[in-house]
């Protein structure tokens, strides 16, 4: 009996470790930011992100220009140059990022928790992200790379296959906008399209800001206070579009001078929040989300010898994302490496994963959980999603006990109502 | 210190790991507990316990410069291969219990090592030692197995380099400046010697380079230390050891000239890559020359305010991406490099006249007090957010270990770095940056010609209406 009791005690200890997520709390700036805060004392370091609602979607009929204006950020503010920005926050050896997606638009600093460190960080970059300057100089010099940028993906198989992958994937939705742009969009765009843009997005009501490190609350208050009150309150952006289903297949063969023929297949999947999620996310780790063990890996790889990677993965966004599988093969191959991922998806919509396959998912997805949160990187990240789309602060906390409530049936019954393998997207770049 | 695009070819990994573009270091690393094991296995164990998770790395003293012409990128194949199973174990199953177990794992394989790892729950790293030591020393190599796996190899090649004009343009490049030295390989291996790759060869390999007294366990994150010797000591210490025979020296003979290449490849956008023969702390008889050429590569592109970016990028506009490299952690002597992509209206000649500018300012001028300052100023923060991830950590300290150096010197980074003085920048410079040791490779781009063309008409008609 006592040995029972201490095995129970053992597990419930366990279960308690590996199941707790990082304590966020939640708040909103006097103009109109929600922040999201974990405190994470034992590194002296802060991280601190802002993501707007900033991304390729809100590009509308100027593709590139999220992005572009993403990267003048740092170009210059007040008096500052771009070599004075730079000179600035890596003299306290701060670290400055930005980047943008088809939703958002992320601007993120790391610096040692040291205050007078921290400050000098802090303020120059409230200043980067609310009072850029879009030097002309500058923001002709990165129209320019974005164009080399272009020529240089225009012989790369797997940018070919991606960008027309999104394309014929939404038609006329927004993101089937390519945030690197176009030659035509990046070749008329203007500075004062830049500065518009920053104008209407970069504001307090279309952003979150997420901040984990050796800060306390109040410091943290004041932290988020510092970096959203240079910014207007404004709007948020306008809500999406849904994505409409694929009325038909559609195949794009594309001639393309390599060695290997890239296979690009999928459909719209899921967005965030969706109630399928937990469902569909355990499924496709089943299919093609676990690395090697995946049914695509195996099937693909370790029996065949047909690809280095075959996978397959849900991107949910703000609106449905895509779901997508891919491999790579020779020339020669791509016939039968895509016959067969055909039929791998069929038989996995008609008959799910199997108790086994199931059964060891999961096990990697809740034995994994500790793995996900280990880092102020990854907890930052985590919080930052959670923020934007708008999740259940408990996410974390209950995500291994939703992945636990997901039954074979579940999954096929997901799988039915939301892939469709008569109506697919099907790219193929490569075999000249 | 960056360069991060081409670093990262010369690491192939067995599925899409990225790895960090440098094994840096960091302060205070002399908390790692050492043991040895009787038949020479070392285990190095570094507690971290801000998280409840592990990670555990086997690395084995033997990658691509173990390796001589007919069989490269035998290493790598035979990583690959150590997922097949055992006496006891069946392919992937390896794979299957670690992901089982909640765990991720994977491997890569580089110039001078081949490591494995696994990140887990901290629960769960008796699961990762008991099958670690099985492949070590009980691996079944199937001749099935591996036509399918030299098969996977292959495709990874074409992925990772034929397909990719800029890498290719490195095997070239890096095939150029080193003849003798091992170096000279692709860590994948040639093409060629993949298609005429043997289930011998790996046989022969595995017996020669797996054995514990060639291989080092690195533990790092929420575990006691004693506790992880007694773990390695039940599961690994029972495997005999095989003595090894050490690799030849295969010193690279001295360069007598600049070697310039070009290498033709399905690309718009042509691409320089630039590379002098440089000492590293394995080889460097003054350690100080070593810090100074890190240092210098700092001066270069130490980040977004360092010169190339400052200069090159911004200043003269003349590349789109300029970068410097130096890799002090190598095994053996290796380059100082340097690579771009001119921008539009400039062409790769002028690019490589500003880098060669960009020398010879290095030989005739000292670096500022300012741009030391950076440099060092980012040293140490970097220092401290690298604790940020024990799998970085586990890097750094298999990494020395491997390629020869004692995991302590990492304690010694921050003070090398703090050390360095504009003067021996300059000193260094002018030893190694010379012509004598300098190899260069420019990517002709086949698709670009007929724009190319009209590029230096409008620039020779407009040198003509100037006079």
């Amino acid at each position: 009996m006592r040995n029972k009791f201490l095995v129970l005690l053992s597990l419930l200890v366990i279960s308690n470790i590996s199941f707790a997520g990082p304590k966020i709390e939640q708040w909103q700036t006097k103009n109109g930011a929600k922040v999201f805060y974990v405190n994470a004392p034992q590194l002296p370091i802060v991280d601190l992100r802002i993501v707007f609602d900033a991304g390729s979607a809100r590009d509308a009929d100027k593709p590139g220009l999220a992005s572009l204006t993403n990267s003048l950020l740092d170009e210059g503010t007040g008096a500052l140059n771009a070599d004075q920005v730079a000179e600035q926050f890596e003299g306290v050896g701060a670290q400055f990022g930005g980047s943008s997606l088809r939703d958002m638009a992320v601007v993120s600093i790391r610096s040692l928790s040291d205050k007078v460190i921290l400050d000098k960080a802090i303020d120059l970059f409230s200043n980067v992200v609310a009072k850029p300057t879009f030097p002309e100089a500058s923001f002709e010099r990165n129209r320019k790379a974005m164009l080399v940028g272009l020529k240089v993906a225009k012989q790369r198989p797997n940018s070919i296959a991606s960008k027309t992958y999104y394309k014929q994937l939404y038609a006329d939705h927004p993101y089937a906008i390519d945030g690197s742009g176009t030659e035509e969009s990046l070749t008329a765009m203007a500075r004062q399209d830049v500065m518009d843009y920053h104008k209407r997005y970069y504001v307090a009501n279309n952003a979150i800001v997420a901040i984990v490190g050796a800060v306390s609350r109040a410091e943290a208050g004041k932290l988020a206070e510092r970096v959203t009150s240079g910014l207007a309150a404004g709007q948020a952006a306008p809500k999406l579009p849904k994505v409409k289903a694929l009325a038909a297949p559609i195949t794009k063969l594309i001639k393309h001078k390599s060695q290997q023929t890239h296979i690009l297949v999928g459909q719209p999947g899921m967005r965030r929040g969706d109630p399928d999620y937990i469902t569909l996310y355990v499924g496709n780790h089943v299919l093609g989300g676990s690395g090697l063990v995946s049914r695509l890996s195996d099937q693909v790889r370790e029996q065949r010898g047909l690809a280095y990677s075959a996978y397959s993965y849900f991107s949910p966004m703000r609106e449905d994302g895509p779901f997508t599988m891919g491999l790579q093969t020779k020339n020669s191959q791509a016939d039968e490496a895509l016959a067969l991922l055909n039929n791998i998806i069929k038989d996995y919509v008609d008959n799910g994963p199997t108790e086994e396959e199931l059964k060891r998912s999961k096990q990697n997805i809740t034995g994994g959980f500790a793995l996900r949160v280990d880092s102020n990187k990854k907890i930052i990240g985590y919080i930052a999603m959670i923020g934007f789309y708008g999740l259940p602060l408990d996410y974390l906390d209950t995500f291994n006990e939703t992945v636990e409530a997901v039954t074979v049936d579940k999954i096929k019954d997901a799988f039915k109502r939301r892939i469709h393998p008569d109506k697919l997207v099907t790219v193929m770049v490569g075999g000249e | 210190m960056r360069l991060a695009s081409i670093l990262l070819v010369s690491v192939t990994l067995a599925a899409s790991v990225v790895l960090p573009a440098q094994a840096k270091h960091r302060d205070g690393v002399s908390d790692v507990r050492q043991y040895v094991l009787d038949n020479g296995l070392k285990i190095l164990v570094k507690e971290d316990h801000r998280a409840p998770v592990v990670v555990s790395q086997i690395w084995y003293k033997v990658g691509s410069s173990y390796e001589y012409n007919g069989i490269t990128g035998v290493s790598h194949v035979l990583e690959h291969m150590m997922f097949k199973g055992t006496k006891s174990l069946g392919p992937n199953e390896f794979s299957k219990i670690i992901a089982a177990n909640g765990g991720r794992e994977n491997a890569f394989t580089g110039k001078d090592y081949t490591a494995y790892f696994q990140t887990l729950h901290k629960d769960r790293l008796e699961v990762s030692m008991r099958l670690e030591a099985d492949r070590m020393h009980n691996l079944s190599l199937r001749e099935e197995d591996f036509v399918k796996e030299v098969n996977v190899v292959k495709e990874e090649r074409r992925l990772r380099t034929e397909d990719k004009p800029t890498s290719l343009t490195y095997e070239q490049f890096i095939a150029t400046a080193f003849q003798t030295s091992p170096y000279h390989h692709p860590v994948i291996g040639w093409m060629d010697d993949l298609e005429s790759m043997e289930l011998s060869d790996l046989q022969h390999w595995y017996k020669r380079w797996y054995s514990p007294s060639n291989a080092t366990l690195v533990i790092v994150g929420d575990v006691k230390a004693d506790h992880v010797y007694r773990l390695a000591k039940k599961y690994f210490g029972v495997i005999p050891n095989v003595k090894i025979k050490p690799v030849k020296p295969q010193r690279e003979t001295k360069q007598r000239g600049e070697r310039r290449i070009k290498v033709r490849a399905e690309e718009e956008v042509p691409y320089l890559l630039m590379g002098y023969k440089v000492p590293v702390l394995t080889t460097a008889k003054d350690p100080a020359e070593v810090y100074a050429l890190e240092v210098m590569a700092g001066v270069l592109d130490g980040g977004n305010s360092a010169r190339l970016s400052k200069q090159l990028v911004r200043g003269k506009q003349i590349a789109v991406s300029a970068g410097a490299g130096y890799d002090m952690y190598d095994r053996i002597d290796n380059l100082f490099l340097f690579d771009g992509r001119p921008s539009t209206g400039h062409t790769i000649e002028e690019l490589e006249k500003e880098l060669r500018d960009q020398v010879k300012r290095l030989h005739t001028t000292l670096a500022t007090q300012d741009e030391l300052d950076r440099i060092k100023a980012q040293v140490v923060a970097s220092k401290v957010y690298e604790l940020d991830s024990v799998f970085y950590q586990g890097m750094q300290i298999g990494t020395l270990e491997t390629v020869g150096l004692n995991h302590k010197q990492l304690d010694e980074y921050v003070n090398g770095i703090r050390a360095v003085t504009p003067e021996q920048i300059q000193a260094v410079a002018k030893k190694y940056l010379i012509d004598e040791g300098l190899t260069v490779a420019i990517l002709d781009p086949i698709n670009a010609k007929k724009e190319m063309k009209k590029l230096v008409a409008n620039k020779e008609s407009g040198a003509d209406h100037a006079k």
